[in-house]
């Protein structure tokens, strides 16, 4: 099943010069980088490995894609992500946020309801491989 | 009206039982300058036949402070010149005979601290129905910084609700539960899931679905929120759908609200007609309940949308934004409601930005400062579809839900293709862009590049493509030509 978190995850996976581009955008506006990679895709995962720190004063796109490109030899089977950070007044947070990575096999959220009160249900969803 | 008619008499005089001109009675300064904690409001008046600009726009500022029709004496028990709301300047209206700007202004302790109702009841309580005045409308309002610190706000603000659904750096897409009388609450869940599935990132009950014969409220609630961790599950992504608590009384909004919290939702909405105290009882709730708060403007149009009478939407969203909800409905420009593209933008501005700045031709005739209250998320919602994207897009730029509640549901293909269509041509609209592309202009190229290996996009493009809604706009900036998209 193919996860669709993230900005482009309904287009076709995105090409190193079209992240490349991305990356050009977010450091055009100050944004910093950070590289993030997990093999638990559950939508709750909110803390996914950080590959180092956000890249603050990166110029240069290459940076980040020497980054990628490490972080792929290491988890080739692993959701990687880049996100943008925004530190200005009003914003300080992720301003985007894309996959560049996927394993071969996509796990599934298997959804498990447990009976509650009334008609109502209690879900949770777990990652299956 | 000769100057003594305009001059404030003072002292003994001016307590003379009987009747004075509002202007004489000290409602009209044009010397005055502003205190940083006035509260200021912008009317647009329209006096009758022979009542002077000046004297109209002092009984504006009598009839919403102090003033009755005829002198009282027990004004001098009071600090009563600090009640009185002061006109204090009045321009003509470029290119509209007749009308006039007038400004008015109020000491802070005029108001109740945190009260949109008191607010509303002094501002908007008699004036509108004063005979001197053929209409009047207010324009605009400047919120003293002291004064909006008295209000918490929405109780979530953009930045938390994209932390919350982990979704960042383009609009959210949204759809309405089509049609939205008459399904079962089976039959809507499907709605729902189809939609979600498809790729959007919510669905949403119209604003009148609450809970009638043919759908009890719980009924929905649970056949939603079914569908949506359904839907949450076999694409990985957080879903929501703004569950309708509206209701008849506050208590069993309070009941519904409690529901879709105990089910999970991450969302629920009410409509404005609900009234300011209501809305700032389930914003409360909301806040201490972890809820995103949609708000639908209906009922709106019924005095917003005329120019000469009424209150400017940027007005209401502006008490919105105080009284603290997270989604408002602020039009779509290009879509079948009332609203020029620039008129619009100054409403998502009011929504968003942290500081706004003077600018007439979008409407906003204050400097307004918002003391870090949070930003709203406004909504593009109305008869709006996949190949206006690239309109869209470079309009409102990424912090709005789009929703396509036809340009979903009614497509050839089905709601998940529907769905699908719309998010295509949103990311590829949103990678263009980032790549620089100029995509006011390349858009439809894009789109067509998009529909080449999307088929619902093409499908969408071949049914809608040509669809736009080009009528006048009614409420228009005085101060530039009125342009229209599409």
């Amino acid at each position: 099943m193919r996860i669709t978190q993230g900005c482009f995850s309904f287009l076709p996976d995105l090409t190193d010069e079209q992240i490349t581009a991305q990356v050009e955008y977010c450091l055009g506006r100050g944004w910093a980088i950070g590289v993030e990679h997990t093999n638990d895709p559950h939508p709750r995962n909110t803390y996914w490995e950080m590959w180092g720190n956000p890249m603050f004063d990166l110029r240069d796109a290459k940076g980040v894609m020497m980054e990628l490109e490490d972080c792929r030899k290491a988890h080739p089977q692993d959701y990687i992500r880049l996100n943008a950070f925004d530190s200005s007044r009003g914003l300080e947070t992720v301003t985007m946020s894309f996959i560049v990575n996927r394993p071969d096999n996509e796990p599934e959220l298997r959804m498990t309801r447990a009976e509650s009160r009334g008609r109502g249900q209690r879900y949770a969803w777990e990652t299956q491989r | 009206m000769n100057a003594d008619a305009k001059t404030e008499i003072k002292g003994r005089e001016r307590y003379r039982a009987g009747v004075l001109k509002y202007a004489q009675m000290g409602y009209w300064n044009g010397d005055y300058e502003p205190k940083e904690t006035d509260l200021i409001a912008l009317f647009r008046i329209t006096p009758q036949d022979g009542v002077d600009p000046i004297e109209a726009a002092a009984a504006v500022a009598g009839e919403s402070s102090t003033a009755t029709w005829t002198v009282v004496w027990t004004d001098r028990l009071t600090a009563c010149e600090q009640y009185r709301a002061k006109a204090y300047r009045v321009d003509p209206v470029p290119g509209t005979p007749g009308q006039y700007f007038c400004y008015v202004a109020y000491d802070l302790i005029l108001f109740e601290e945190g009260s949109i109702a008191n607010l509303t009841a002094s501002i908007i309580g008699n004036v509108f129905s004063f005979k001197p005045l053929k209409a009047a409308r207010l324009e605009d309002m400047r919120l003293p910084v002291a004064y909006v610190k008295t209000f918490k706000g929405p109780p979530t603000g953009i930045v938390v609700e994209r932390e919350r659904l982990d979704k960042f750096g383009k609009p959210l897409l949204g759809a309405t539960t089509k049609p939205k009388l008459g399904l079962s609450g089976k039959n809507y869940g499907r709605v729902v899931y189809e939609g979600l599935k498809g790729g959007l990132d919510f669905m949403k009950d119209d604003e009148n679905i609450n809970s009638q014969p043919f759908m009890h409220w719980r009924d929905r609630y649970l056949y939603c929120m079914e569908a949506v961790n359904h839907a949450s599950a076999v694409t990985g992504e957080v879903k929501g759908h703004y569950l309708n608590v509206t209701a008849g009384t506050m208590e069993e909004m309070y009941r519904r609200a409690e529901f879709a919290k105990e089910l999970g939702s991450v969302i629920v909405m009410v409509d404005l007609i609900v009234g300011w105290t209501a809305i700032q009882s389930i914003s409360e709730w909301c806040r201490q309940n972890d809820m995103v708060l949609h708000m639908h403007r209906a009922g709106h149009g019924t005095y917003t949308r005329q120019k000469n009478h009424g209150i400017s939407f940027r007005v209401i969203a502006k008490w919105l934004r105080l009284a603290g909800v997270d989604h408002l409905h602020a039009g779509t420009a290009v879509g079948k409601l009332e609203g020029d593209p620039l008129t619009v933008q100054g409403y998502y501005n009011v929504c968003r930005e942290m500081k706004n700045e003077v600018d007439l031709p979008r409407g906003l005739f204050f400097e307004q400062d918002w003391a870090d209250i949070k930003k709203v998320m406004p909504v593009a919602s109305g008869g709006i579809h996949a190949g206006q994207m690239h309109q869209l897009l470079d309009l409102f730029g990424d912090d709005v839900v789009l929703q396509f509640g036809g340009g979903t549901i009614g497509h050839p293909m089905g709601i998940q293709a529907g769905a699908t269509a719309n998010r295509v041509a949103l990311e590829a609209m949103v990678l263009a862009r980032n790549e620089g592309r100029d995509i006011a202009h390349e858009g439809p190229e894009i789109l067509r590049a998009a529909a080449k290996w999307c088929k619902p996009l093409e499908a969408a493009l071949d049914t809608w493509g040509n669809i736009s809604f080009n009528y006048t706009p009614t409420d228009s900036s005085d101060f530039v030509p009125s342009v229209s998209v599409a």
